[in-house]
């Protein structure tokens, strides 16, 4: 019986570390600035986790297998660890401290560079509105300026996602209000995100960020993307019936493009 | 009166003594006997833990065919799954429902209200609870709290839908954030609210008891693992069920009395205004996670104790570094209210305090991991007996060491922006204080139950039970971790996004490899049944243990210890001696 489940235990966790190993399934492209480093530390993380995952399941399968009881073989004293709990004691402190002190202190600047440093200069500002089911982007229009948002005045019917009051706010006018967020490739983005209704979350896997929505708070959240392209994006915090279903692409268009479509977008006013 | 530690009057008989109830009802339903609360906990678990496995099922099956009716469920659940396919809102109120009965009324219920009623006072060598009628009353009061929730099953609005974490404002608004917003989340928070009342009542006893109602002999460095566990389980429930109360009543109050504790003003719900102003939807996240975290440990620690305590009888030698161990206990309840912002690093909290919360985090591993290490330590130079109950103490130390390590990942700022919210935090929490809690009530239920039934359990059914369960276990919960690299979110009743097409595939396997798992548990419960009516006869003490409760008979007697308080001469850990008996008992005389 223990020799089973040595085997078993062994099975187990070389047929799962071997998945992870293989990036059978893994993450998608990183298509951002700050992403490199997050698959980096995620991918030191993956070794260290792996390696203790792996030995401390054969420790385990080795000592049940070295120390079952056989049937009807001869009966021998039970022997005690040597040195007692001591050597062990040490070595998970200096082994896993060791580890905690690496990983904090190249992760924290991760984390740093992404939350915690303001958005380059010139960064293209986008606000956001995340609502029951639907994210809305708005970009400032030729004056530059965001029409103040009335919240009695958002409504979906008139399609006023922003509450934004044009008769007599003229920086309201020329804002442009669309369905999904379109941005320049290599261009810093620094979004504000508004909940109009009750938590939601901002994530695009391949973007390496994820930040909720917060009724009540304003969150700035700042990234750079790298590659053209059309992503996914799609809430994370649980929201209602519709929170599956609730999504948006992102467009990331080379400068000229980007251009041009914001040129249409005005036109279209 | 009999001396307790340390000269202490304990009393036996007067204060806490009953004399056996006669009716039926005083005996075996408002019992103020802990055995028969304990089991009466134990029952409930088990109503509990079948209910929350078939709604996992429904789930899972909508998970892999999202489309393909389930035969029956359409007469079940006429609005939720009209013609037998379940609506989003429905998935989300079975999501609800399954996390809430299974954290509070199987992970806590079971491990800690249950055996610990059963067998804290028999360890300690008293004849009952300190407080027996409030012992009851704890109980009585967590059957109502979950028949309040299981009601929301039933009201017209539909059963709650925001999660066992019901973040706020979407469970605080009401009706316009749409359907399970209604009653049914008010029954969620009242039944969460009468959890809580009932829970700091049995830590109080638990906590009492402990401390003051120890027989002769038994000091607190005599005091057995698993009563350890509980004692400082109970310390912790103390503060956290003392958090959670009064943030469900503030959650009751913004529902039904028109406060605003946890809205914002400016909120726009189905186009309308709401009337709100001046609450914080992150107060409601600091204090239900203030109580969320600890909570991890309150499911956990019981199982650690029950496996420290099972371990040494069977590997037939003492377990490595009790003191040592007791220790990491200590600093794992003390460190356990120190992390509970890492639920919360993208949530719109100062990022900086992400950095704060990450280090008490992945702090708590260290005690963790030096306890994994005592346990392989103490199998070393073992003469290991593989009964069931050593083996789901074994399973659980690998399910253990597996969920703790994808730990490492979550407790990281940085690498949670990618991993929060996917399926990769749901294979992480349900190895590391599901499963693994589980495996700890399996190898309890295996190990006590001659004990509590006077009857021993089939082993061999016992045996297939535990390697179907160890290896679906596995399948079911290891690829949730690919799932979860792969950017899969958690909480979606469907996957309609064009990158999570190529993974519904891994759903699959996952919904089969769950429907398989939860088929082999009918074993156990036909195992339980069968040995309950049919079992042989136990002997008091089957397994060669040396704690007190292996003293008396199976089952003990009305009070415990037919009328002789035990007198402690001995530790509980004093195994592999050579001879006829390698053990020596607790109470044996010197």
């Amino acid at each position: 019986m223990g020799r089973l489940f040595a085997v078993v235990v062994t099975l187990i966790a070389l047929a799962s570390a071997t998945i992870f190993a293989l990036h059978i399934w893994w993450l998608p492209p990183d298509i951002s600035t700050h992403g490199a480093r997050i698959d980096r530390q995620l991918n030191e993380t993956m070794v260290v986790a792996g390696v203790l995952f792996v030995l401390g399941q054969l420790a385990l399968a080795f000592f049940v297998w070295r120390f079952s009881t056989r049937e009807g073989g001869p009966p021998r004293p039970s022997r005690a660890f040597p040195g007692g709990p001591t050597p062990l004691v040490v070595l998970a402190t200096v082994l896993v401290g060791v580890e905690i002190l690496v990983l904090t202190f190249v992760g924290s600047k991760v984390w740093a560079d992404v939350y915690q440093t303001p958005p380059a200069p010139g960064a293209l500002q986008i606000e956001v509105v995340g609502e029951q089911f639907a994210f809305y982007f708005r970009y400032a229009g030729a004056d530059g300026k965001f029409g103040a948002m009335h919240p009695e005045l958002m409504n979906d019917a008139t399609q006023n996602f922003f509450g934004l009051d044009p008769a007599n706010d003229t920086t309201a006018r020329d804002d442009i209000v669309v369905g999904s967020l379109v941005i320049p490739v290599n261009q810093p983005v620094v979004l504000r995100l508004h909940a109009k209704d009750v938590n939601h979350s901002f994530y695009v896997p391949e973007l390496r960020i994820q930040q909720d929505f917060v009724p009540g708070m304003v969150i700035p959240l700042h990234f750079t993307a790298t590659k053209p392209g059309k992503y996914e994006l799609v809430c994370t915090q649980l929201c209602g019936l519709g929170h599956y279903n609730m999504r948006a692409y992102v467009e990331v268009k080379t400068r000229p493009e980007f251009d041009q479509w914001l040129k249409e977008r005005a036109a279209e006013l | 009166m009999a001396q307790g530690k340390g000269g202490r009057a304990v009393t036996h008989g007067a204060a806490t003594g009953h004399a056996p109830a006669q009716s039926f009802l005083r005996r075996h339903v408002f019992s103020v006997d802990h055995k028969v609360i304990g089991r009466q906990y134990l029952d409930l678990a088990l109503v509990a833990v079948v209910t929350g496995m078939v709604l996992s099922w429904i789930m899972r099956l909508h998970l892999g065919w999202p489309e393909t009716p389930v035969p029956g469920l359409g007469k079940l659940a006429p609005t939720g799954a009209a013609g037998g396919v379940i609506t989003p809102e429905f998935y989300l109120a079975l999501m609800t429902m399954h996390g809430t009965i299974m954290v509070f009324f199987v992970l806590t219920t079971a491990p800690f209200a249950g055996f610990g009623n059963f067998f804290l006072p028999i360890h300690v060598g008293a004849e009952d609870m300190a407080f027996p009628r409030i012992n009851m009353t704890s109980f009585w009061v967590t059957l109502a709290a979950f028949l309040v929730l299981v009601s929301a099953f039933f009201v017209g609005d539909g059963p709650p839908l925001s999660g066992w974490t019901a973040y706020a404002p979407l469970s605080a608004v009401g009706k316009d954030a749409g359907p399970g917003q209604g009653v049914g989340q008010t029954l969620w928070a009242v039944s969460i609210a009468m959890f809580c009342v009932a829970q700091l009542l049995g830590s109080l006893n638990f906590i009492a008891t402990t401390l003051d109602l120890r027989t002769r002999g038994m000091s607190l460095a005599r005091l057995p693992f698993a009563t350890w566990a509980w004692f400082i389980t109970s310390v912790i429930g103390l503060v956290a069920f003392a958090v959670l109360m009064p943030a469900c009543i503030l959650l009751i109050l913004d529902r039904v009395a028109g406060t605003s504790f946890f809205i914002p003003a400016g909120l726009v719900i189905s186009d309308r205004l709401q009337p709100h102003a001046g609450g914080s939807p992150l107060l409601w996240q600091h204090l239900f996670w203030f109580f969320g975290h600890p909570e991890v440990y309150i499911a956990i620690l019981p199982g650690f104790g029950i496996v420290s305590q099972i371990l040494p009888v069977f590997a037939r030698k003492p377990l490595l570094g009790p003191r040592v161990f007791i220790v990491c206990l200590i600093a794992i309840a003390f460190l356990s209210y120190t992390v509970w912002g890492h639920h919360m690093f993208l949530s719109g909290m100062n990022p900086v305090s992400a950095t704060l919360f990450s280090v008490p985090t992945l702090v708590i591993t260290i005690p963790a991991t030096i306890i994994c290490l005592l346990w392989i330590g103490t199998l070393y130079g073992a003469r290991l007996r593989f009964t069931t109950a050593a083996l789901f103490a074994l399973g659980f130390v690998s399910v253990f060491v597996s969920g703790g390590i994808s730990g490492f990942f979550l407790a990281q700022p940085s690498t949670d922006i990618y991993l929060h919210g996917t399926y990769f935090v749901v294979a992480h929490f349900h190895f590391v204080m599901g499963v693994a809690a589980m495996f700890g009530i399996f190898a309890g239920t295996y190990f006590w139950f001659p004990k509590m039934f006077g009857r021993m359990m089939n082993e061999t059914l016992g045996k297939w039970h535990f390697w179907l369960t160890f290896i679906g276990v596995y399948c079911v919960f290891m690829p949730m971790h690919y799932l979860g690299l792969a950017g899969n979110v958690r909480r979606y009743s469907a996957f309609t996004d064009d990158y999570l097409q190529p993974l519904i595939p891994l759903h699959r396997f996952i919904t089969i490899a769950a429907l398989f798992t939860g088929a082999v548990q009918l074993i156990f419960l036909f195992n339980l049944i069968r040995s309950r009516l049919r079992g042989p006869v136990a002997p008091a003490n089957p397994w060669e243990a040396t704690t007190l409760e292996w003293s008396t008979s199976s089952p003990p007697p009305h009070d415990n210890f037919g009328g002789h308080p035990p007198v402690v001469t001995h530790g509980p850990n004093e195994f592999g001696g050579v001879g006829p008996q390698d053990y020596v008992m607790q109470a044996e005389p010197r």
